[in-house]
């Protein structure tokens, strides 16, 4: 079935009646040729990708739980590419033109809309800081533009720009960027693997790896062995639970980071905006919630929430920053685990053992990264070799020196 | 008018003024907004969210999903306030909200025709084609229509606060069980915080005509709360919603301290506070459900006991027409309680339709017993129902229907720590489970326990067990005699039919959307209630989840705990922004560090910056000087000629003593600091123990067992608390002490070549020429007449200079002094800026190019990291990707000396394309050096220390600039360091 | 969060900073002949545990002492805490 606008004018007249399942729930085969763990977004997109670009037929999809369930059924929905450094600007870069095609890709809006997203500048360093990082993303082939506080004020009038702490002084502003709908983004990429054969299996839980000869076969799993050519981890936030069972560590903590949103309001906030001088990056979803996030609370956590402090910090910062939602309610926040890992970049690699690949360590920026996550894991997966975007997204960079480390805190990673 | 003539909890000497959508009417204190506008005969109160239905009150507390409007005027404009927990004040102004044009003829009412084609997920299927439509078209125009209120988009101008509670117990609910709990633990002397998020104390006990010891219920309540108020151990707080709770006993509560006066006044507006709690009872009582049927939207219709409550509580009835019958619908006791207390209070009552066949009768009324209400008249004021009966379906009119469903236990807090909520088939609801937040006992309605007596013997008992784990002994209390009001039920969860139900109001969610969800196999909770927007309203589903819940079960043949349980995130209530953000705004966002000069500088006209949490210096106009620049270049020439000043305290200073301190600073540091001799200075650079630079500063040796380690300002506590670390946790057998003194002395940096001549002014006799005292030494003495001081001759600026340091309370004193003793040598005082430039000049490395990526090869430091003795970060310094990075340190000059090179540019070998395969490293720093009169820079280039003279290219298309600059030293000044040493 | 600190009684945990897995008070001999692997080991792996995690805290806006804070991550329950010098001087745990 094809999605599009005749098709549901059709079914309104007709009583919907012929909806269809957006996806089957098939029972596990016995063996795959290839077994996605994790069907979230990365896991669902890295299948999608496998059977629509790389010719996949029989791949698996592994949830333990529902589809989306993990952190992209919980987050900000910021898209973007504004990276500084070249082991990530090229690989978030590929992200944006996916996104700026996925609709047309899955038949499936995933409400990709490109309102752009503002980074504020409080200090001449920063300005120094973010026209570096500019350039940078221009030399990609991104796009960039830094913004004077002048035209800054034009564009955002509603900041505190007269009674500051920490001054305004300008932005990077990237226009492609912006947010897309996180469930939309599951749905999408799941119906099309779906339809492209591929089965998606919830409320399958893997519970161990079998490894012969330095090799794996298959998983075990809640509902049976399934045997698989190459297996493929996708659950950030569980990584290293997961690959513990392959008796692998990583260069990973989990740690709660929460997200909030607001009462529904009438149009307020155009794009993306982020504080560069506290914590805080706010939107507005479509349906008129404020959407924002701060810091991650800090400590290891898989508990899925988060504490008060934290949520303090945050609107602390949302309110130093733009005075006039303070009428304005927060309706609900929830706690994600997340991948932090020792230098705040990920990690989409072969492992030690021959068949089994691993993409995690997302820190609390995954979101924005599904779409070409998905396609360089799908490539890793097809041909053994990484995407040319994905190169430096290696396990022994940390042992061999080559850390992408945007902030530049090094291998403590509750500051990145 | 439908107030009863007589009743309720109303002061009817007090008339209240107050206004919606600009007409004006009147109320009584006690009123809610809600109950004021019912008795006014006003039933429509807004909008639906999706397809703009016209909407009446729904319910009486804080689940209310219907009435929300626009409280207050002007910048206290409160979008989204529920009518029902809004107290009345007098000049209460308040609008509806979500409509274009009027409330009673809002335009996009279209969408309710067009409701076909706006089923649940529509929005995923379409909107694709073409593509550039979506940003420019759709979803502006879908912006437009989402939303609810609207901000004023003013600043709030009321005060707010934060605070912290501690308590033994913390009884959240001041109902029938909260109230028992609280009065226990009160009267066992146990510290008691008893929080409601209603104006009044009592609950439920006021919404009935429960008799409690023969007597009206609010009749104990009264007693019970001024026996609570009069003990000391026991803090009553209306108005106080528990909104969360956190790890450890830690509970988030919002007191509304002044949402019920017109203005806050010298008030705060509201509290947040974070009550510690060593343990917690949850008496937050139960939800009432209702039955999804065809058209049970219309205003008019609400919960059967919320129709209770305005009846018992405010005494008003929810129709138009004083005289109107009202109908209840109900598929259980409850609701028969609603017609007998509508007959008590004189109420017309067409009768109980009653799901089940063999429905009782309790009073004076007509029962139908098997029979649904299947359709509903009157769009903005319900006129008629349609009451269906083995078939045969006939209508009535009425005015009002109340429905009943049954009653789920406010279970949200208790699952805030995931813990699952679990099905009990008796109550047919959701219970809280087993697996709590720790030291939080659920009592009363909130456990399943609503009945009377019921949730007063089952409060009491709650706070007995919660204070024995904590070792307080509690003994029963005498209870007033009450009775558990029938409660039989059956589980009905909608009347099947093929109008739209809704199950959802706000957010217009109908059970037809749950078939289709069923079809689209959208079928666990989670994906049901996204794909619908079922229970993502403001109201965050407590009147529909479980329905829901109940529908899908039916379609899918499983029972209501197999389909799903919904969990419950904080907060339990909408909490504003303003408050959670304490009302720290503007300026007081976060606490301002000030030097010891700092109010001298502004004596001298400083401009200041922001340095982290620090205020400092950032430049001294002088009069005539019209541009930062000539400020800036003048105190740049001033230091480089004669002498400046500048308050360097915020550099951070931590004091290093015990017998293995030098052992200890070794270890810390890359380079060798046991062998500094005592008397002298040490350049210091950190590493990570990932081998990247961490920081740098200066190690003075004042005595064998004696350092003075400084820090850069922006690292002070960061490098003191991994010094803390490596001593505690690493090396506990060094003895070393550490202490950060950064607060404890103001320093000076002294600087130019006549820093010596006026040094030797306030010096008192110590002998500081530069043979006794040279370039890197360091010592305590006395100035200006014994006052305790400490002199290192150290330079930022490559100039002769020095760094005095004394008691922080002299720093503004000294500053003074050397100005006043330096008068004649053209002394200057300099800010931030001009110590950037002219560490540029010098070459030396700050946080531009001490960004925590670099490494100390890059800095050319490479030498310092010792191979002679271990120290933090030295191993993995040492990783090919690290000793095999080219990138180095290099000074740059533009060809064209007047053309600015920007800070952030790219380097490019000259004929190079600009993209990133080219890229072979940044500007870090740029400044204009009035010395050389040219623009210099600094920056990292691929091999920078073999290029030199190349001319190469800086680039920043960001800007539209491109620069031609010479590959030169970073030692723009004095290569040799000879002025240092003079 | 409350951390009981064993010198001063429960603290909130908003005096504390956080650094991460207890295994950071192992620094490996730098002398060992696999030195870099296991410094790299030392510094980029964690056991990350979903259940009782043994982790540093720094009382910085106390009385400045690094606690080693046994807490389970699944639920943030504390099961104790001890000196992180202690427990140092006390031998390898």
């Amino acid at each position: 079935m094809t999605f599009s606008g005749f098709k549901v004018v059709k079914e309104a007249l007709t009583g919907h009646k012929g909806w269809r399942p957006l996806w089957r729930d098939p029972d596990p085969k016995p063996a795959y040729d290839i077994v996605i763990v994790g069907g979230g977004g990365h896991g669902l997109a890295t299948a999608f990708y496998l059977a629509q670009t790389f010719g996949e037929l029989k791949v698996a999809v592994l949830e333990k739980g529902w589809l989306g369930s993990g952190n992209i059924g919980r987050n900000t929905t910021i898209i973007r590419s504004n990276y500084l450094l070249p082991g990530n600007e090229p690989f978030y870069e590929f992200s944006m033109k996916l996104w700026e095609n996925l609709e047309q890709a899955t038949n499936f809006n995933s409400m990709v809309s490109q309102r752009g997203i503002i980074n504020l500048i409080h200090t001449d360093g920063q300005r120094d800081a973010y026209r570096r990082r500019g350039n940078a993303m221009l030399l990609a082939g991104a796009d960039a533009r830094l913004l004077g506080r002048d035209e800054l004020r034009q564009m955002v009038p509603f900041l505190n720009f007269d009674n500051p702490r920490f001054p305004i002084k300008g932005g990077l502003m990237q226009a492609r960027a912006g947010t897309a709908r996180h469930d939309g983004v599951v749905w999408g990429y799941a119906r099309g693997a779906d339809q492209r054969g591929v089965d998606i299996i919830q409320n399958c839980e893997v519970t161990g790896f079998r490894i012969e000869g330095g090799a794996v076969q298959g998983v075990e799993t809640s509902r049976g062995y399934i045997g698989a050519k190459k297996v493929g981890v996708a659950v950030a936030g569980n990584s290293s639970r997961v690959m513990a069972m392959a008796g692998m560590r990583l260069p990973i903590e989990s740690h709660a980071l929460q997200a909030f949103v607001s009462e529904g309001l009438k149009p307020t906030i155009p794009g993306v905006i982020t504080f560069g001088a506290g914590h805080f990056y706010v939107s507005q979803s479509d349906k008129g919630g404020l959407v924002f996030g701060g810091d991650i609370d800090g400590y290891n956590s898989y508990a899925q929430r988060g504490n008060l402090p934290v949520v303090e910090d945050v609107i602390e910062g949302g309110m130093a920053l733009m005075p006039m939602i303070g009428r304005a309610r927060l309706l609900r926040a929830w706690g994600g685990v997340m991948d932090m890992s020792m230098d705040g970049s990920p990690i989409i690699d072969r492992t030690g053992i021959d068949g089994l690949y691993f993409n995690g360590g997302w820190c609390y920026g995954g979101f924005k990264a599904t779409p070409a996550s998905g396609y360089a894991f799908a490539h890793l997966l097809a041909t053994d070799r990484p995407h040319e975007t994905a190169t430096a997204y290696r396990f022994d960079r940390f042992a061999r020196g080559y850390v992408i480390d945007e902030k530049g805190v090094g291998a403590q990673p509750n500051l990145h | 008018m439908t107030r009863l003539s007589k009743g309720g909890l109303i002061d009817r000497d007090a008339r209240l003024r107050f206004s919606f959508n600009g007409t004006e009417y009147s109320g009584y204190q006690g009123d809610t907004l809600a109950s004021a506008l019912l008795a006014n005969g006003v039933q429509l109160m807004g909008r639906s969210f999706k397809y703009h239905r016209p909407r009446g009150v729904f319910a009486a507390g804080s689940e209310e999903p219907n009435a929300m409007v626009t409280l207050r005027d002007g910048a206290r404009a409160e979008p989204n306030t529920r009518a029902t927990m809004t107290e009345l004040y007098d000049g209460l102004s308040a609008r509806s909200q979500n409509h274009i044009g009027s409330l009673e003829r809002d335009l996009l009412a279209v969408n309710d025709l067009l409701s076909p084609f706006l089923a649940a997920g529509f929005y995923y299927k379409t909107f694709m084609w073409p593509k550039a439509f979506w940003e420019k078209l759709y979803e502006p125009a879908i912006r437009r229509a989402a939303g609810l209120g609207a901000l004023s988009m003013q600043a709030d101008p009321d005060e707010y606060d934060k605070g912290f509670l501690h308590c033994d117990l913390l009884v959240i609910g001041g109902g029938a069980a909260g109230l028992s709990a609280a009065l226990t633990a009160g009267r066992a002397g146990a510290q008691v915080i008893l929080a409601d998020e209603d104006f009044a104390l009592g609950g439920r006990l006021l919404a009935e005509r429960d008799r409690l010891d023969g007597a009206e219920a609010r009749d104990w309540v009264a007693i019970t709360r001024a026996e609570l108020d009069s003990l000391p151990n026991v803090r009553v707080m209306p108005r106080t919603t528990v909104f969360g709770v956190y790890d450890h006993g830690i509970y988030g509560a919002v007191e509304r301290v002044a949402d019920h006066l017109p203005t806050p006044g010298d008030k705060v507006r509201q509290t947040l506070w974070r009550i510690t709690a060593k343990r917690a009872v949850l008496a937050a009582g139960a939800t009432e459900r209702h039955i999804p049927f065809a058209d049970n939207d219309r205003p008019g219709i609400m919960l059967a006991g919320a129709m209770r409550a305005y009846a018992n509580r405010w005494a008003v009835t929810p129709l138009k027409h004083a005289n109107d019958p009202i109908a209840i619908f109900t598929n259980g006791d409850d609701g028969h309680r609603t017609a007998m207390d509508l007959i008590a209070h004189g109420a017309r009552v067409l009768g109980v339709i009653d799901s089940r066949a063999d429905a009782p009768c309790f009073g004076q009324y007509e029962v139908f017993p098997g029979a649904t209400v299947t359709g509903t008249k009157g769009r903005q004021s319900l006129y008629a129902i349609e009451i269906t009966r083995n078939g045969q379906s006939e209508w009535h009119s009425v005015g009002a229907l109340g429905v009943s469903g049954g009653w789920n236990p406010n279970v949200h807090l208790a699952s805030h720590h995931r813990g699952r909520p679990v099905w009990d088939d008796a109550l047919l609801a959701f219970v809280p489970g087993p697996n709590g937040p720790q030291g939080l006992i659920p009592a009363g309605a909130a456990a399943g326990k609503g009945g009377v007596a019921d949730a007063l013997a089952d409060g009491m008992q709650a706070a007995i067990t919660a204070l024995l784990e904590i070792d307080i002994a509690a003994k029963p209390i005498p209870l007033p005699q009450a009775e558990n009001a029938p409660a039989a039920q059956e589980a009905f969860w909608h009347v099947p039919g093929k109008r739209r139900a809704w199950v959802d109001f706000q957010n217009d969610v109908t059970v037809k959307d749950i078939v289709l969800a069923h079809k689209e196999n959208m079928r666990p909770v989670e994906h049901l209630k996204r794909w619908t927007t079922l229970g993502m309203a403001t109201d965050q589903g407590k009147t529909s989840n479980i329905s829901a819940l109940a529908v899908m079960a039916e379609l899918t043949g499983k029972t209501i705990p197999q389909t799903g349980t919904t969990i419950f995130r904080p907060p339990y209530t909408g909490v504003s922004l303003s408050v959670l953000g304490g009302g720290d705004t503007g300026p007081h966002f976060r606490p301002k560090r000030l030097t010891p000069t700092h109010h001298w500088a502004e004596a001298q006209g400083a401009e200041f910056v922001e340095v982290g949490p620090w205020m400092r210096a950032q430049y001294f106009p002088q009069p005539g000087e019209t541009h930062w620049r000539e400020s800036v270049d003048r105190e740049v020439l001033a230091v480089r000629s004669g002498v400046g000043l500048c308050d360097v305290t915020t550099l951070g200073k931590i004091d290093v003593q015990g017998a293995d301190a030098g052992e200890f600073l070794n270890r810390v540091y890359a380079n060798m600091m046991g062998t500094l001799k005592v008397g002298m200075v040490r350049y210091g650079l950190m590493l990570r123990e990932d081998g990247h630079c961490y920081d740098d500063g200066t190690c003075a040796r004042l005595a064998e067992d004696h350092y003075v380690v400084t820090t850069t300002t922006a690292n002070a506590g960061l490098v003191y608390r991994q010094m803390e670390f490596f001593r505690q946790c690493v090396w506990p057998d060094l003895d070393v002490q550490l202490i950060s003194t950064t607060d404890a002395w103001a320093q000076i940096a002294v600087a130019g070549p006549q820093s010596r001549t006026l040094l030797q002014r306030i010096v008192d006799d110590a002998d500081i020429s530069n043979e006794a005292f040279p370039f890197m030494a360091c010592r305590e003495l006395t100035i200006c007449g014994g006052l305790r001081a400490r002199l290192f001759r150290i330079s930022f600026s490559g100039e002769l200079a020095y760094e005095v340091a004394v008691p922080a309370r002299y720093g503004h004193a000294l500053m003074q002094r050397l100005m006043e003793k330096g008068a004649d040598l053209g002394v200057t005082p300099y800010g931030t800026e001009a110590l950037g430039v002219l560490r540029i000049e010098k070459g030396h490395a700050a946080g531009a190019e001490l960004n925590g990526q670099t490494t100390a090869q890059m800095l050319g430091l490479g030498r310092m990291v010792s191979v002679k003795k271990d120290s933090v970060g030295a191993i993995m310094s040492r990783r090919e990707g690290l000793a095999g990075d080219k990138r180095r340190l290099v000074g740059l000059k533009p060809v064209n000396a007047q053309k600015p090179v920007a800070a952030g540019a790219h380097l490019f070998a000259k004929d190079a394309s600009r993209d990133m395969a080219n890229d072979q490293g940044w500007v870090t720093s740029a400044c204009y050096s009035p010395h050389l009169d040219s623009h210099i820079a600094l920056g990292f280039l691929e091999d920078g220390d073999t290029r030199m003279g190349e001319v190469i290219t800086a680039a920043n298309p960001l800007e539209g600039q491109e620069v031609t600059v010479e590959v030169v030293s970073a030692h723009f000044v004095d290569p040799e360091g000879g002025r240092l040493r003079d | 969060m409350l951390i009981p600190h064993p010198l001063l009684g429960l603290r909130d945990a908003q005096e504390f900073t956080y650094l991460g897995d207890a295994s950071l008070m192992h620094r490996p001999d730098p002398a060992r002949e696999d030195a870099v692997a296991a410094f790299a080991d030392y510094v980029f792996l964690r056991d990350n545990p979903a259940g009782v995690h043994r982790e540093l805290w720094f009382h910085e806006a106390g009385d400045r002492s690094w606690l080693v804070v046994t807490r389970d991550t699944t639920t943030h329950e504390i099961l104790g805490a001890e000196l992180a010098s202690d427990v140092k001087l006390g031998g390898v745990q």
